[in-house]
């Protein structure tokens, strides 16, 4: 992905310019690119008047930020308590499986991005799996496959069409 | 300046009295639960069917989400008012029945109505359900009754009446002192009395003072402090603002999970909405008191529920915990006076000024006073969010309200207080829930997850789990901690893979109380519970690993063996499909066998089939 100064500019300018800041803002790039690409990293160091080192530490502590380019689509196993005596194990082995990564793995066509989290807090739905915010709840590991079937379906439709 | 002469609240009264004159009680309303829960099991495309429905038959009829009801393994939840009719499990197909026997004819629709599995009868109304019956909601009474992003909503059931009251009739000391009065202890898990923060932060010298609501609710197993802001946030923004009041604080953070996407959206609704009608920014209703309110988020880190390092982190900094003395009422966020609570405890406080401490201290224990709200899951019948008085006995939380089992298994035990707590096991669910009882048990009350176990659960492996979070949460600052949690990890790795050794049972207890003392924070210091916990409980299944090489509850795979029962296969082959290691094998229409050499025991085959031929040893 190409990476457009005036893009993470347009995103900082709605931030003060002190180091308070510095998480807002490096969420929202995140959000933005689905990882925290270097060059705006040190545009928000120049920005917030915080040194890179301390940009850098504080991208690498937080969990929700990632170094690393990310796939198209973020599949999310849920590891919480309640979906671990649900068998959320199994289930992110059969993830892993069909998707041919492990956690915090890419696909190598960056296609989908798999990670587990500590808790997602719908522990009622257990094991639960979440693919670009779509929530699949009691999910087994017999039911992984058919829903990625969607996704890999659907993403032949879009390169049919745009063919 | 009395209440009376404030234009302002004259406004908003008569407000409140245009919405409710405006509202007729025998009006037809469909109430379609928009937790997170309800929204995962099809919530918002079955309230799009409804009004599409409605329009289309022409209908004189209101849709209208709520927040979390707490039943979410029944989600999505209806409720057709007038009638008060509640559904359960709807899904798009039953949108047809809803609209023309209840809506048009006014008759339920029977198999959406909740059937009570002990006596089999089906239940009309929400309170006719066991699992609501043997609850008192206070905090989450109105959360099925008001749309969480409706103002209106809010003001129609009394809301903000308590924030007059306090602005204009009471000053911040007896705030404070009613506050006391009613015993509330903080519901983020400590149980440290409320008004005693309040009363040093107030005292504190220096200027500004800060507010911060905690809901970074990271305990895995948790979900009650979304659900609340998810269904009530206006009620958590009044706590805040009488609380900010009272303290003398110009300036509040609602400091939340950015994993909540959906409760850091209705809490930014109600901000704005608060905002608009006057209840934030200068001269509040035009008592003279000024506050304002940011919501910060949190970037995934677990440790930042700790009050330190939750600072830290809004002032932008990596969450480390800070050595306590000075405590935040003193110095805290950018070294001024602080005061930090739980989204629960903030939200109980206009209850308590509206109904008085009295009212209040009569609910629960003699030390620990009110209601609290559990997130009840794991393998029990009804999962969801309960809010019970203080003092009820644990059995009587997981098997009347819980339902007891969801299959067949026995239960177990139950784990409450997330990493930090314990496992308490099922001889001992004769013990009340309080601060007190549940940590002389070795747990704690913790932010008020309770997950539920049954015989396959391994206890280990529970241990072991817990570990690996603490592990992976520790911030790093503390060698205890940060090495220690590891060790004993590792420990508890060897065993579930039956590296166990004599000696193991030992070297975890002392490494477990070594940790306790040399930890700075609470994620330190109480990560060692739950080894400790089911150590004390549960020491027969350590032997097992360690001296049998066996895990009685089949889920440590070194230990297990999967194979199927020649008389319950029906040779369907969906296993030998499903297998990722190709270990199943087999001809259609006869029994299939598992090769021991490549089985993975990963299990997949036990959840796909259909005929419980697969059983794990």
């Amino acid at each position: 992905m190409d990476i457009e100064i005036t893009e993470i500019d347009t995103i900082l300018e709605k931030y003060g310019q002190e180091q308070r800041w510095l998480i807002p803002s490096l969420l929202e790039i995140q959000n933005a690119y689905n990882y925290l690409p270097p060059e705006a990293l040190e545009r928000v160091s120049e920005r917030l008047k915080v040194s890179q080192i301390q940009v850098y530490q504080v991208a690498s502590f937080y969990k929700a930020f990632s170094l690393e380019p990310r796939g198209k689509h973020i599949v999310t196993v849920c590891m919480g308590t309640a979906c671990h005596v649900r068998g959320s194990e199994r289930l992110v082995d059969q993830v892993g499986r069909v998707l041919q990564i492990k956690p915090g793995e890419t696909s190598s066509d960056k296609q989908f991005t798999l990670e587990v989290v500590s808790c997602l807090g719908t522990c009622a739905l257990g094991p639960v799996m979440v693919v670009d915010g779509k929530y699949y709840g009691n999910m087994t590991a017999g039911k992984v496959e058919r829903v990625f079937k969607q996704y890999t379906k659907k993403e032949k439709e879009e390169v049919a069409a745009n063919e | 300046m009395s209440k009376n002469d404030s234009s302002k609240v004259l406004g908003l009264e008569q407000r409140r009295e245009q919405i409710l004159a405006s509202r007729d009680p025998s009006h037809p309303i469909i109430t379609v639960c928009a937790g997170t829960g309800c929204c995962a099991s099809g919530g918002i495309e079955l309230r799009e069917a409804l009004e599409k429905a409605i329009q289309e038959k022409g209908l004189d009829a209101q849709v209208k989400i709520t927040g979390c009801r707490g039943f979410c393994e029944q989600g999505p939840l209806v409720t057709v008012l007038p009638q008060n009719i509640f559904y359960t499990k709807v899904q798009l197909k039953h949108v047809g029945q809803i609209i023309n026997k209840t809506l048009v004819e006014g008759q339920p629709v029977e198999e959406l109505l909740f059937k009570d599995p002990i006596t089999g009868e089906r239940c009309i109304h929400e309170h006719d359900i066991p699992f609501y019956k043997e609850q008192q909601r206070v905090l989450l009474k109105d959360s099925g009754a008001i749309d969480p992003t409706s103002f209106d909503d809010y003001l129609a059931v009394g809301g903000y009446k308590a924030l007059i009251q306090a602005l204009f009739e009471m000053k911040p000391e007896e705030i404070i002192a009613e506050v006391k009065r009613a015993g509330l202890r903080g519901r983020g898990g400590a149980g440290f009395p409320t008004a005693s923060k309040w009363e040093l932060t107030r005292k504190a010298a220096a200027e500004p003072k800060y507010v911060i609501c905690n809901a970074d609710e990271g305990d895995p197993g948790a979900f009650q402090d979304r659900s609340l802001i998810e269904a009530n946030p206006h009620s958590v923004l009044e706590g805040i603002l009488i609380g900010a009041y009272a303290i003398g604080a110009s300036q509040g953070f609602v400091y939340i999970r950015n994993e909540y996407p959906l409760a850091v959206e209705r809490i930014q609704i109600a901000i704005a909405a608060a905002r608009e009608n006057g209840l934030l920014g200068k001269d509040i209703l035009g008592s003279g008191f000024s506050f304002d309110i940011d919501v910060q988020l949190g970037a995934g880190a677990f440790v930042c529920g700790e009050e330190t390092a939750l600072m830290a982190s809004i002032e932008g900094f990596i969450g480390e915990p800070k050595a306590r003395p000075p405590y935040p009422s003193e110095s805290g966020l950018w070294g001024k006076p602080t005061n930090i609570n739980n989204v629960k405890t903030w939200a109980t406080v206009p209850y308590i000024i509206k109904n008085g401490a009295d009212w209040y201290a009569q609910i629960g224990t003699e030390t620990s006073k009110g209601t609290t709200i559990f997130s009840l899951v794991g393998k029990i019948q009804n999962t969801g969010l309960i809010e019970v008085p203080m003092g009820i006995s644990l059995r009587h939380l997981i098997e009347e309200i819980g339902g007891g089992a969801a299959d067949s298994r026995k239960l177990k035990a139950v784990q409450t207080g997330g990493p930090s707590g314990g496992c308490i096991p099922e001889s001992m669910w004769h013990l009340k829930v309080d601060y007190e009882s549940l940590r002389e048990a070795g747990s704690m009350m913790g932010s008020g997850g309770m997950i539920v176990m049954d015989e396959r659960t391994c206890m280990v492996d529970m241990a072991r789990y817990f570990l690996d979070f603490s592990k992976f949460e520790s911030c790093g600052k503390c060698v205890a901690c940060r090495e220690g949690v590891k060790r004993m990890y590792e420990v508890l790795d060897y065993i579930t893979r039956g590296y166990g050794q004599e000696g193991d049972i030992d070297l975890l207890e002392e490494m477990g109380k070594s940790i306790k003392i040399g930890s700075l924070c609470g994620l330190g210091q109480t990560a060692p519970n739950p080894v400790l916990t089911t150590i004390r409980y549960f020491r027969e299944e350590y032997e097992a690993h360690i001296r049998d090489k066996k895990c009685p509850a089949g889920v440590c795979k070194a230990l297990i063996t999967y194979y199927i029962v020649a008389e319950n296969c029906t040779g369907c082959g969906l296993c030998a499909r499903y297998c990722g290691e190709s270990a199943i094998s087999g001809e259609k229409g006869k029994p299939y066998v598992i090769d021991l050499q490549k089985c993975g025991r990963c299990g997949v085959c036990m959840d796909v089939c259909n005929f419980d031929a697969v059983v794990v040893e």
